[in-house]
């Protein structure tokens, strides 16, 4: 085993375990819970390598004050870095106690016998337990230079998991909504009601007197209000917007389902992925092409975007339910020209995270009102701010030509151009070029406007899976990385996976009919990843593929299929449909192979919660708006997917107990939306190429024809 | 714009009166909040997710619609009344049971909703249920299957729903 990359980052034992002196033991990480279950499976394993029961453990997470930075809690990583991470400092903490209990006993390290927490000697009646021990433990020691430790506990965990988080929040106060620091107040950003709007004037006098505000914040184009409760500050921002004059300085986009506007934008980069030889010349009369697309997607969390800032002396502490404590930190040190150790920021939970949504802005929202104010400000947004300003799913369009060979029935060349715009718009380290990806910071009278849109090395945004995972012959995969627009775009769930493997899945599926191939069949053919078979075959069988409806007369069922990053998990799903004015979900078979399991129902969790959600992405959202730019901004006006549409799910995991872990939450998303997609082409006999599969969706496929 | 001085009101709050004192028109979940009864959740303002749910009289409703001089002398329920994160309540525990959540910002509106269903009649009906959650209630995160097997466990008696309850309708 060699040294994860967070314990190279954050080298000290220090940074996280502390031993207290009333037994307690704290544990840090730098992963988040975002209501994923992640913190309570990588405290699972720190303990486990400790010989404890995760609640003997004391848990802190995401705090820049005292954990260790292990950047985002993002991509399905947090198992894979976070837990790896956990393991080993746990096991160098349980190696630096075994010597000095060894030195106390008087006897070698190999006659210790641990158990429970307590060291013991075989024959002797003296035991020593981890705080006995504390005081001769050099915890400022670094990890580099101490020997790996050998694991003594597996990744799969033998106990079933109960999340440690859920019983606070199933009952009172738990998120960061609920927090109440001494003498706090409530703030407000009045924000323009289109994203393309710029503030031209802003009556301060008025303001001012609205009832309940005590103070009032106009810098550059950023407008708020602080008031003593939610419901005045609630109040005076809606009372306040006739005091505003805004002007329309950006148009949005055409608001089409083709997504076509895309192909008319000038790239930022064109990264060419893969070119290989022949791809040219057998692409130049393919037996096929198609052009798929989606719309821009909302993260539409069920909460609004909130923090809590407190300054002190020129420090600055702030409560926020961002993905990345420490990437926030830097970033709102750099907007408030501070240094980056006056910032402190403190995981407090917020709704479902599915990506980058609103709560690193409201963060920085909350640090300029409180600093006005003189006093702790919570700022929490809107729905309105929330679907206007929070950052959105990419819209994209993906245009793919294949060359059939039609001896062998099998793919010969295989073309990807896939444009879209930025699915990385969140604070980052490294940046190419200075910027602040903080909103608020973009209008204030000295902007300091985002970074410039990159790509992360290797297939990262709009490129992940743009590569097949078949063997498809010649390929040539082109990205188009578009630049920010007036809709503000970042990561959500699975990022350009979604739209690249719906894409590449409808492909196959009209491949096979091309090639007269039973899809499943087909998708067989062209893989010779093992371990992608033996997904696919769990799935199919699962949902008896074998005997499956004709399709053509409304009833059809559909596959999907991806290694999520092509490095993650393996995951096919199939999905059963009626097709009338609507699609109606029968039901979702999912199989996926997230190597070892650590938390079982923790992993069931995340992919009956990314089944179901893209299930509402592909059935329902799309963000819109009128001729005027303005967006709907309730829920009325973007529907999700409803207790009554639910269908029923089986999801099987593979047991690989003796792989790696694979993050599981996002790997669900490209399949399920191919698999229905799939699945209502075949009950329609009409290809669907477009997002979402809306009445009206259907009927304009319908109408193509 | 002349600001209506606020008004001192008393709540019958989980079985016991609060004073709290609001501005005209302000809504019950500010209200509940501001006096610290922080379970109960805001989501949109709109009545349209249900993440602020309690129980009027027994009756499940949106808080956040609800202006707090109209509750009168109404018996409201909130999650505090049904449970804590130590001793949990009987459709609470359904719910960790089934680990029936993922952010969990949803849920205390549905286990308020469900406690307000399962207790109006000796036999409460799923099909009843599902609609009510289906028009009232949003979960984002995707936890609808772990939902729907905590409230099939309710109502296949594997937990008593109305014990424990406080607040009307039992
Ligand atoms: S907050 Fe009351 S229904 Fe959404
Ligand atoms: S659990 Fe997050 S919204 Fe329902």
């Amino acid at each position: 085993m060699s040294l994860p990359a967070d314990i190279a980052a954050n080298p000290k034992l220090s940074t996280w375990f502390a031993l207290e002196a009333d037994g307690r033991v704290v544990f840090r990480t730098g992963k988040v819970e975002l209501g994923q279950g992640a913190v309570t499976a990588i405290a699972a394993l720190a303990a486990a390598e400790l010989t404890i029961q995760p609640e003997a453990l004391t848990v802190v997470a995401g705090d820049t004050r005292s954990g260790p930075d292990e950047g985002l809690t993002a991509s399905s990583l947090s198992i894979e870095q976070g837990g790896a991470a956990a393991r080993h400092a746990a096991g160098v903490l349980r190696e630096r106690l075994a010597e000095a209990a060894a030195r106390r006993l008087g006897v070698p390290v190999a006659a210790l016998h641990l158990a429970d927490g307590r060291f013991s000697v075989s024959g002797q009646n003296l035991s020593l337990g981890f705080s006995d021990l504390a005081g001769d433990l050099d915890m400022e020691a670094d990890m580099r230079r101490l020997p790996v430790p050998e694991p003594v506990s597996d990744w799969a965990q033998a106990v079933p998991l109960r999340r440690r988080d859920l019983p606070a929040r199933l009952s009172g106060p738990a998120f960061v909504h609920d927090l109440v620091r001494h003498d706090m107040r409530h703030g407000r950003v009045l924000r323009p009601p289109h994203p393309g709007a710029v503030l031209e004037a802003a009556d301060r006098a008025a303001l001012a007197a609205l009832p309940g505000v005590d103070t009032v914040v106009i810098d550059g184009g950023f407008v708020g209000i602080v008031a003593a409760d939610e419901y005045t500050a609630d109040r005076a921002a809606s009372a306040g917007e006739r005091h505003l004059r805004w002007r329309l300085a950006r148009r949005l986009p055409p608001c089409e389902p083709d997504q076509a506007w895309l192909e008319d934008v000038a790239p930022h980069l064109v990264e060419t992925l893969l070119d290989e030889a022949d791809a040219g010349v057998s692409l130049s009369a393919p037996d096929l092409a198609a052009t798929f697309a989606r719309p821009f997607i909302a993260h539409a969390a069920i909460a609004p975007s909130c923090a809590v800032a407190e300054w002190q002396d020129n420090r600055l502490t702030v409560w926020a339910h961002s993905q990345g404590p420490f990437l926030l930190a830097g970033a709102l040190a750099r907007a408030l020209d501070l240094p980056e150790e006056a910032v402190a920021v403190v995981h407090s939970p917020g709704a479902g995270a599915y990506g980058h949504n609103g709560a690193d802005d409201v963060a920085l929202d909350a640090a300029l009102l409180a600093r006005a104010a003189g006093a702790p400000v919570m700022v929490r947004w809107s729905r309105r701010d929330e679907m206007v300003w929070a950052p959105r799913g990419p819209a994209m369009r993906i245009r793919l030509a294949a060359k059939l060979d039609h001896e062998t029935g099998r793919i010969a060349a295989w073309s990807s151009e896939v444009f879209s715009p930025p699915h990385l718009g969140r604070p980052q380290r490294g940046l190419a070029a200075p910027g602040v990806d903080l909103l608020a910071a973009w209008s204030r009278a000295r902007p300091v406007p985002p970074a410039p849109p990159r790509s992360l090395p290797g297939p990262g945004t709009g490129d992940r899976n743009a590569i097949p995972g078949y063997a498809v012959g010649a390929r040539r995969i082109r990205h188009h990385l578009l630049p920010q627009g007036t809709l503000r775009t970042s990561a959500l769930r699975a990022l350009g996976a979604h739209a690249n493997v719906f894409a590449i899945e409808g492909f196959m599926d009209e491949l096979a009919a091309l090639a007269g191939a039973d899809p499943l069949e087909f998708r067989l053919r062209h893989l010779d990843d093992d371990r992608g078979r033996g997904i696919l075959e769990i799935a199919a069988g699962a949902a008896g593929w074998d005997g499956r409806p004709a399709g053509g007369d409304g009833h059809g069922m559909g596959i999907g299929y991806a290694r999520y990053k092509n490095t993650g998990a393996w995951c096919a799903v199939v999905a059963e449909v009626v097709v009338e004015t609507e699609v109606r979900l029968i039901r979702l078979v999912a199989a996926v192979d997230c190597g070892a399991v650590v938390h079982r129902d923790g992993a069931l969790n995340q992919i009956e919660g990314g089944v179901l959600q893209a299930a509402s992405w592909t059935l329902l959202e799309s963000l819109s708006w009128d001729a005027d730019g303005v967006i709907g901004t309730g829920w009325d006006s973007y529907p999700v997917l409803g207790f009554a549409k639910v269908p029923a799910v089986d999801v099987h995991l593979a047991h690989r107990p003796a792989s790696a872990p694979l993050g599981a939450g996002e790997c669900a998303t490209g399949p399920t939306t191919a698999a229905i997609a799939n699945a209502a082409a075949a009950a329609l006999g009409v290809r669907l190429r477009r997002l979402p599969l809306t009445p009206s969706g259907l009927r304009a496929a319908i109408d193509e024809i | 714009m002349t600001p209506r001085p606020p008004i001192p009101l008393a709540l019958q709050v989980n079985g016991r009166w609060i004073s709290v004192t609001v501005a005209q028109g302000t809504p019950l979940l500010a209200a509940l909040r501001a006096a610290g009864l922080t379970g109960t959740r805001f989501g949109c303002g709109e009545g349209h997710c249900g993440v602020c749910t309690v129980l009027v009289n027994g009756r499940p409703v949106a808080s956040c619609t609800l202006a707090t001089e109209q509750v009168g002398s109404a018996e409201i329920t909130t999650i505090e009344g049904l449970g804590s994160a130590d001793v949990a309540g009987p459709v609470q525990s359904a719910f960790l049971d089934h680990q029936a959540a993922q952010c969990g910002y949803c849920i205390n509106g549905i286990i308020v909703a469900l406690t307000g269903l399962l207790a109006r009649r000796p036999r409460p009906d799923r099909a009843e249920i599902l609609a009510w959650l289906d028009e009232r209630h949003i979960c984002r995160c995707g936890a609808h299957l772990r939902i729907l097997r905590a409230v099939d466990a309710l109502l296949a008696g594997d937990a008593s729903p109305a014990a424990g309850m406080a607040g009307p309708g039992q």
